[in-house]
């Protein structure tokens, strides 16, 4: 029926993957569009360099949520070098779908979150992958 | 109090205007001198639904702006020839329409600004800094847009002022019995919403610049919603300053008014300083020109002020009481229909359409307003989502955001049934 709303995208709306929050998190970032009221929580459990876990929790569009629940499918199990050079046009290209410029900010939502949310890891240094009771929030 | 109870600045339409029938002013007619409502949006007749941000222009807008740079493009207040006269006597003659138009008793009073967030930091820059100081306090409301909030947090923290909120009902209406508790703090000044843009309350404006009278405050109101929509009379509300927008009334962008009484204005240092604002400059000092000028500087939108003539006068064509009671009657049709039609629907704001002017803001359980207003988009019908600059308002809520239907002199009841078709479609694609 629409572009933007195809059955793929509604779905991971409805039943969005990897939702829920992570036990053991070693790093918890959260991210906003405070002008849409768009939310999300990311979490990632990284062991050896590799994102074992993931999960988010959070509220908005379809647009946002259906495109936090791609990325955490596509993340999880990746090296932390290959989550690093996961782009926002990968992101945009795993969406699949044609988004206008008003709409951009919700579909990046979860995108800008994952960059927020390897920089605190990055900041926390390479012990925190080990140690997830020294998570960065 | 409703405001139309009010005396306003009708002219009968003529007995021959198709516009007028049964003195109600008939939209399917009016919306022929809209030229962009005859135009499509995706394949699909244009459903504007959005006028609360800014409302449409009459074709005798558009061409009042044609009329300026065609025929007498010159600046005003300077040149001694022909169009440079014409221009001034345009310029000047809109200002005086627009002037009557709110019942202003001079029209010297009426400040031609861009819009009414610059008419509001206008007064906080120069009224606020030479008359707020340190622990004086200021009223404002939870319902006020960001151009009634964010210039007077400006000014407090400069000056180490105190604001203080009226908190609404669940409903949208101020809590009146706060207010006057809130005027014990005897605050000099009390500054709202004539109608507010998201919920569409009618604020008692008359009543409220009374007990702040009494109580040793001026009143500033932002009337943006109101100047379109109902009659306004700033003699009779009794108001100490009054401002609006000019391209949410059918005039065009870059045009509005700040109108304050004559003794306020006068003692208020400038706002702008520059050319046509002053009588004398010396290389070391200058006096200052007379009133409007004196807030004027530089060459003014004078465009956009003679378009807004044109549409002051179009209003007046059409009678504010009328508009008033078209709008009323839409909004009453709209919460009913909208409420019937579309199951779980949650409608925000006052239930009486006597108090509330032409805003309907909602929310469906299914989709984010966002979603909402994309899919609408799709069947050509134009709505608002996010907050509609009120944060605070959305906080006090609990909503992180809406979507927004709103209405102008052009609004009819197919576009509310466009509307609701619309809103069911949604419905069907997020439950499928």
């Amino acid at each position: 029926m629409d572009d933007l709303y195809r059955d793929y995208i509604l779905e991971h709306y409805r039943r969005p993957h990897n939702f829920g929050p992570l036990e053991d998190a070693s790093v918890t970032r959260e991210g906003a569009n405070p002008l849409c009221g768009d939310r999300i929580t990311l979490q990632l459990g990284v062991v050896d360099g590799v994102v074992q876990t993931v999960g988010f929790t959070g509220r908005g569009c379809a647009i946002s949520q259906a495109s936090a629940s791609l990325l955490t499918d596509e993340i999880k199990g990746k090296p932390l070098a290959d989550v690093q050079s996961f782009g926002a046009d990968d992101l945009l290209e795993l969406l699949g779908i044609q988004i206008s410029p008003a709409r951009l900010k919700c579909a990046m939502l979860s995108h800008d979150t994952l960059r927020g949310a390897l920089a605190l890891l990055a900041e926390s240094g390479p012990e925190a992958d080990k140690d997830p009771a020294g998570a960065a929030t | 109090m409703t405001m139309t109870s009010e005396s306003g600045t009708d002219a009968p339409g003529s007995a021959a205007d198709p516009r007028i029938r049964d003195g109600r002013l008939v939209a399917e007619v009016i919306r022929a001198d809209f030229p962009i409502l005859g135009t499509t949006a995706h394949g699909l007749p244009l459903v504007y639904l959005d006028s609360a941000a800014t409302s449409q222009k009459p074709l005798a807008v558009i061409e009042a702006l044609d009329g300026y740079y065609r025929g007498y493009n010159a600046n005003v207040h300077r040149g001694i020839y022909d169009i440079s006269e014409r221009a001034t006597s345009a310029y000047e003659g809109a200002r005086a329409r627009i002037a009557a138009f709110i019942n202003a008793p001079e029209s010297c009073e009426l400040i031609n600004v861009r819009n009414a967030t610059e008419a509001i930091n206008l007064v906080a820059w120069s009224w606020g800094r030479a008359n707020i100081g340190e622990g004086d306090v200021i009223v404002l409301t939870e319902l006020e847009h960001h151009a009634n909030l964010v210039p007077w947090q400006l000014l407090a923290a400069e000056k180490g002022a105190r604001l203080e909120f009226i908190p609404i009902t669940d409903e949208g209406y101020l809590r009146q019995e706060v207010y006057a508790e809130l005027l014990k703090l005897k605050p000099k000044l009390v500054a709202f919403t004539h109608v507010s843009n998201t919920l569409g309350t009618i604020n008692p404006v008359a009543e409220m610049t009374a007990q702040a009278h009494a109580a040793g405050a001026l009143v500033l109101v932002d009337g943006a919603q109101a100047v379109p929509h109902l009659p306004v009379n700033v003699q009779a509300l009794g108001v100490d300053f009054y401002v609006f927008s000019g391209h949410k009334m059918l005039g065009p962008t870059g045009s509005g008014g700040l109108w304050a009484r004559r003794e306020l204005l006068e003692a208020m240092p400038p706002f702008m300083a520059g050319g046509d604002m002053i009588r004398t400059v010396t290389l070391r000092a200058s006096t200052w020109n007379e009133l409007p000028w004196k807030f004027e500087a530089g060459t003014p939108d004078i465009s956009a002020t003679i378009g807004l003539g044109a549409a002051v006068d179009y209003l007046t064509g059409l009678g504010m009481a009328r508009v008033r009671a078209h709008e009323q009657e839409l909004v009453a049709y709209a919460l009913e229909t909208i409420e019937e039609k579309v199951p779980g629907i949650s409608l925000y704001g006052p239930r009486d359409a006597a108090r509330r002017g032409g805003v309907v803001p909602f929310n469906l359980p299914e989709a984010h307003p966002h979603d909402v207003a994309q899919l609408l988009d799709r069947v050509g019908v134009c709505v608002r989502a996010g907050h509609h600059c009120t944060m605070p308002l959305h906080e006090r809520l609990n909503l992180p955001a809406t979507a927004r239907a709103s209405f102008s002199v052009y609004s009819t009841r197919q576009d509310v049934d466009a509307l609701v078709d619309g809103l069911r479609d949604v419905q069907r694609i997020f439950r499928s």
